[in-house]
């Protein structure tokens, strides 16, 4: 690892002044820390945002919108008892990441910043445009079984590896930030960007500019009695999606009034299916409909590599998550992440 | 750049003078300060066994850097038993042969100890999996630890309840 130097600044207007080029923001550091070790990235300091008083809040309102603190840790989000009620498949999409102990540290911060789980992206030996632009991709042509199957580029077939941002992505969450220049709000539809010629620039935030905290406008949680998050991967547990779907409907008896979908792990960014949103509403449940959504949720999907089962998966995952949201919140949530043995998990 | 940072260890308030940011808790605990009952297995977040408790929660050693944790209350394996009186976790991994080789076992212990306290699990052996799955176990003694976290659960529990009767 090469060596940095650190500061823990007591206030946003501190870290700002704080920053410099060459400088990181050090949320949880699960995912940070693991990168300086394999030397994917090296940054000369590190600004730790743990001591900044008053982004540690969760606050639900009445009106069916939530405001949360880039320092919420994800466990604390998913289990704190308001927010799970009102947004059940954020708090199920969180438990499906990572571990009990890797939740303790993450932040919400640093969950919508970490960094693609590309194995050459971690490795300074391989080529990477989103390492080092310029200097190719040992994706194309390697191991990318479990790349992007959606708005992937030549340059970069990384995905956004984040199960949080799935149903964020779906509930139309907006991400506040500040810089030098005061704050700003970034919709997530913007927050996360598509490869292009670019992959070196993940997000829409600019140099110098921190989360500050995350906000779910009114009527989100209008979605809460029918909402699910599926996630598939290669072990039951303690592993990253090799597809995810978020799936929430708001009902008027039997009719579905307003659907949201989004799906993960398929493309750089949690893939929001806006077609298929269009194509539920007003439309009763069945699964014919649902099949019809998943496929306009994965219209345009062309394989990156050898991973042309990813987009068959995709589409099972969505009519999976649909027909699960449709039957209703599990009662007792978070139901078990994806267990083959958990009530309703695979119902 | 020498940074001075204070925490307590096992109970024990310790100031630390570190001439280097890069020191993990975990190295900070096994080669400074002579600890070693806190493994290192993968050094990356991906198998568990350095899992201690960080103000009464689970975290991996090996991500946290120790210049973070001023005024932190950290508990390690060392740390749990009272004596010679073992903690109801550590007992029951010994009644259920929670282990083989015992590498992974302080981090199983000190996680199981976190899943307990976080409260929501119970003795329900799907939920103790699921919750326990951030600790990898080479030996795979997967079923007895599962059984030894339930049985730890129930009797903490039943603990609890008498104390407050
Ligand atoms: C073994 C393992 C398994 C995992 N499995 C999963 C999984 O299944 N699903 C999943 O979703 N995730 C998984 N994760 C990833 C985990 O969710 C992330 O590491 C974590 O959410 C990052 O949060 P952090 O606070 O620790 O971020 P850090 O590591 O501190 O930071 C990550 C990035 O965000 C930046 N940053 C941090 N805070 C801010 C801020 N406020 N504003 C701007 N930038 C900021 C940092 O500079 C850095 O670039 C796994 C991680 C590990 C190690
Ligand atoms: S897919 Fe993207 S992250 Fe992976 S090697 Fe290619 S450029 Fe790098
Ligand atoms: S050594 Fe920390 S998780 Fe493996
Ligand atoms: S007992 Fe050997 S690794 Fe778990």
């Amino acid at each position: 690892m090469k060596r940095f130097d650190y500061s823990r600044p007591a206030s946003v207007a501190e870290a700002l002044a704080a920053w410099q080029p060459g400088s990181a923001w050090l949320g949880g550091g699960t995912n940070l820390v693991d990168l300086m070790k394999t030397g994917a990235v090296m940054p000369d300091r590190l600004i730790d945002l743990a001591g900044i008083p008053g982004l540690e809040d969760i606050e639900v309102s009445d009106d069916g919108s939530a405001r949360i603190g880039a320092l919420v840790r994800n466990s604390d989000l998913a289990h704190d008892p308001a927010f799970a009620a009102a947004f059940p498949m954020v708090a199920e999409a969180i438990l499906a990441g990572a571990s009990g102990q890797l939740r303790n540290a993450a932040t919400v911060g640093g969950n919508l910043m970490q960094r693609t789980r590309c194995a050459y992206f971690t490795d300074p030996s391989s080529a990477c445009n989103k390492r080092v632009p310029g200097s190719g991709c040992a994706a194309v042509g390697g191991v990318n079984g479990t790349h992007a199957v959606l708005g992937w580029s030549d340059s970069c077939i990384a995905t956004n590896p984040s199960d949080f941002a799935v149903p964020l992505a779906a509930l139309g969450a907006v991400v506040s930030v500040e810089g030098s220049d005061g704050r700003r709000e970034i919709p997530f539809s913007e927050f996360h960007r598509l490869p292009g010629k670019t992959p070196e620039i993940d997000t829409a935030l600019d140099p110098g500019e921190l989360i500050v905290g995350l906000r779910l406008p009114a009527g989100a949680a209008a979605f809460r009695g029918h909402s699910r998050y599926l996630k598939l991967r290669d072990r039951t547990s303690y592993a990253f999606a090799l597809v995810s779907a978020a799936a929430a409907l708001r009902m008027e008896g039997d009719t579905i009034a307003e659907a949201r979908l989004a799906l993960g792990a398929v493309a750089a960014k949690p893939w929001r299916a806006a077609e298929a949103e269009a194509l539920l509403a007003g439309q009763s449940p069945s699964p014919e409909l649902f099949t019809r959504a998943a496929e306009a949720a994965t219209g345009g999907a062309t394989p990156s590599g050898d991973n042309d089962h990813k987009i068959e998966l995709a589409r099972r995952i969505a009519a999976r998550a649909l027909t699960l949201a449709a039957a209703g919140t599990p009662a007792r949530m978070p139901a078990l992440p994806a267990s083959v043995h958990g009530d309703n998990a695979h119902a | 750049m020498s940074l001075s940072i204070s925490l307590t260890v096992n109970g024990d308030r310790c100031d630390v003078d570190l001439d280097d940011p890069r020191v993990t808790l975990l190295d900070l605990l096994r080669e400074r300060m002579a600890l070693p009952g806190t493994k290192k297995g993968c050094d990356r977040g991906q198998c568990g066994a350095c899992t201690v408790l960080v103000n009464g929660r689970r975290i991996n050693s090996c991500l946290t850097l120790a210049v973070t944790l001023n005024g932190a209350e950290v508990t390690t394996i060392e740390g749990l038993a009272a004596g010679e009186d073992l903690h109801p976790v550590q007992t029951a991994f010994i009644e259920h042969d929670g282990f083989q080789c015992g590498y992974c076992t302080p981090g199983q212990i000190m996680s199981a100890v976190g899943l307990i306290a976080e409260g929501q699990a119970g003795d329900d052996a799907e939920r103790i999996r699921e919750g326990m799955s951030g600790n990898l176990c080479r030996c795979s003694a997967y079923h007895g630890i599962t059984e030894a976290v339930q049985d730890a659960a129930r009797r903490m529990a039943s603990a609890d309840e008498r104390k407050s009767a």
